[in-house]
């Protein structure tokens, strides 16, 4: 990646800038989708400590996310708020991975899902630190401490079910093999990404998909869990093809301001 | 008999002496009961009250909104974490405790047996709830017994912001659409009578008071208190052009306290029978949480034990 501050501004190039106001969407749904998801727990989870922990975690998520979509629609220049972004687009809109939107199911499942995200988002996070868009950059790096206080979360989890009881084993194990298949669409590479490439904003992700792996391989070796194989990757969430989960999540994040168009809340 | 006397007799000099009562002090039985009945209600109370605001997370209207809704509720349960810990200073362990909670003996404030209907119920749960409740645990910061009146400081720092956002939710809704000044005016008349419930039955009527004013658990009655409340909230209610749905709420020049009219203490009653809208569903979410999150629980203990085998090996 170039170095911060070496003069080019891709939002003076309109293909450039549509490219960035893209990447920084796809950075946000990603975390706004999974904040919501934690925030659905609220209440809800196994013991106390987790209730907050959970809470914590979707807090730090909407903060990054809501950094992103500001730094989005001041790309796009259109007048448009975050709130704008997250409320008033449809289904098809959303550029988020699949493996966000995926539902709670048990814990197993939540903290499977947030470790697989935890895996990419700290080396992705890290490596933001050093894009050339001198805003992303300090984006992540006030994401970077969150990121790794989120891995060690639910890779400690991970670590206990899979080392805990049968029964925590089994359900670790199912969720798994459950959601490897939405890992691949995290580390693909488009045209959008290329660019963003290019201009030294964002990693190869093959740099990324390397730490993953690393970390992928020593938490489920102490977990003395099976790393599933690389069968069919699932994608399409980057295009707006979603499953049917999302339009759910969305008619219910939206209601309010479906309901009351243009009120202030 | 003499030396039980005599304790109680010092027991009670170091209360007057304002001096604070700790875990391996001598009490009398019947003050530390009544300790882990107020603290574990307290602390169902703070559990059991994230689940109507809990409801709105996934709806709340903005981000920001949703962002400070997020961190309201965690708070509430950081503050039963805290309570939990101070009964078991009492010897009563957090899992006997919440035993109680999920089989019903143990009681949890009654207002959280009420549905949050609309976004405006947020708003009001915020500025009458825990404005409510701020009135309690301000006083509870000064109670006799150290744990609880130091759990109640940490705590009460956080209250004041859940008030204030409760309340700005509400005053930006007053200012809005017809259609949201309904929704304000609407969850206030619901909230305001069951509210004025959580200071509890009129001093008349509340049979423990007498010995927890004695140990200064208590410092002011349910009725001093209800006053404070009700003297403050009408102000705050007249800034944002909502009105307190009591035809007889009247200012008293004489004593410079509002009047008001009767509470229904059927209805509290009734909530407090098991009668009250949301009573079943709220132990049924809690007892569902503990039930699903066994598993979990297990995993924990099992991998805390092998670890700490693995190191003594
Ligand atoms: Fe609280
Ligand atoms: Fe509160």
């Amino acid at each position: 990646m170039s170095r911060p501050g070496t003069g080019f501004d891709p939002r003076s190039d309109p293909i450039m800038s549509t490219a960035l106001f893209t990447y920084a969407l796809r950075l946000g749904d990603d975390l706004l989708i999974l904040s919501h998801r934690l925030g659905e727990w609220c209440g809800h989870g196994p013991v106390l400590e987790e209730d907050i922990a959970l809470a914590n975690r979707a807090l730090d998520h909407i903060g990054e996310a809501r950094n992103l979509y500001d730094y989005a629609v001041k790309v796009e220049g259109k007048g448009r708020t975050e709130d704008d972004l997250a409320y008033l687009r449809a289904e098809r809109q959303f550029v988020n991975t699949k493996l966000v939107e995926q539902p709670n199911g048990d814990y197993a499942h939540t903290i499977v899902r947030s470790f697989l995200f935890d895996a990419y988002h700290l080396p992705l996070a890290e490596a933001l630190t050093r894009s050339s868009d001198a805003q992303i950059a300090a984006i992540a790096a006030k994401a970077v401490k969150e990121a790794q206080y989120h891995l060690k979360h639910s890779s400690d989890w991970l670590i206990r079910f899979g080392d805990g009881t049968e029964e925590s084993h089994r359900r670790a194990q199912e969720a798994l093999d459950a959601l490897w298949t939405y890992t691949g669409e995290l580390f693909v590479q488009d045209d959008v990404h290329e660019a963003m490439v290019k201009a030294g904003i964002a990693p190869d992700l093959s740099t990324i998909k390397q730490a993953f792996d690393a970390t992928v391989d020593r938490v489920l070796a102490e977990a003395t869990l099976k790393r599933p194989a690389d069968g069919y990757m699932m994608s399409g969430g980057r295009q707006g093809k979603h499953s049917e989960h999302l339009g759910f999540l969305l008619a219910e994040m939206q209601y309010l301001q479906r309901a009351y168009p243009g009120a202030e809340w | 008999m003499t030396d039980v006397t005599n304790l109680e007799e010092r027991f009670q000099a170091r209360i007057d002496a304002e001096q604070k009562i700790e875990p391996k002090d001598w009490m009398p039985e019947k003050y530390r009961k009544t300790l882990v009945r107020q603290i574990s209600q307290h602390a169902h109370s703070e559990v059991v009250g994230m689940l109507p605001e809990g409801n709105w997370i996934t709806r709340a209207p903005s981000l920001r909104r949703k962002a400070i809704l997020l961190a309201k509720v965690q708070d509430e349960a950081g503050h039963g974490l805290y309570l939990y810990s101070a009964c078991e200073t009492l010897g009563v362990t957090r899992e006997k405790t919440i035993d109680d909670l999920l089989s019903g003996k143990a009681k949890y404030s009654s207002i959280f047996n009420y549905p949050t209907l609309t976004w405006a119920d947020i708003g009001a749960v915020g500025w009458l709830v825990d404005g409510a409740a701020i009135m309690n645990q301000v006083m509870l910061c000064r109670t006799s017994y150290g744990p609880y009146a130091r759990a109640m400081v940490r705590i009460c720092k956080e209250e004041s912001f859940h008030q204030r956002q409760g309340y700005e939710i509400m005053s930006v809704l007053a200012k809005g659409t017809p259609e949201q000044k309904e929704m304000a005016q609407d969850a206030l008349n619901r909230w305001w009578w069951p509210s004025l419930m959580m200071f509890g039955p009129s001093d008349a009527n509340s049979p423990n008071s007498a010995d927890s004013m004695k140990w200064k658990i208590k410092r002011q009655s349910n009725d001093e208190l209800r006053q404070i409340f009700i003297d403050r909230t009408v102000q705050q209610a007249e800034v944002i052009g909502l009105t307190i749905p009591d035809p007889e709420l009247k200012w008293n020049e004489a004593t410079k306290h509002y009047d008001w009219g009767a509470i229904d203490w059927t209805e509290f009653n009734n909530v407090v029978a098991g009668n009250g809208p949301c009573n079943k569903e709220r132990l049924a979410a809690r007892n569902k949480a503990h039930d699903e999150g066994a598993w979990v629980r297990e995993a924990a203990l099992a991998y805390a034990a092998k670890k700490a085998k693995k190191q003594a090996a």
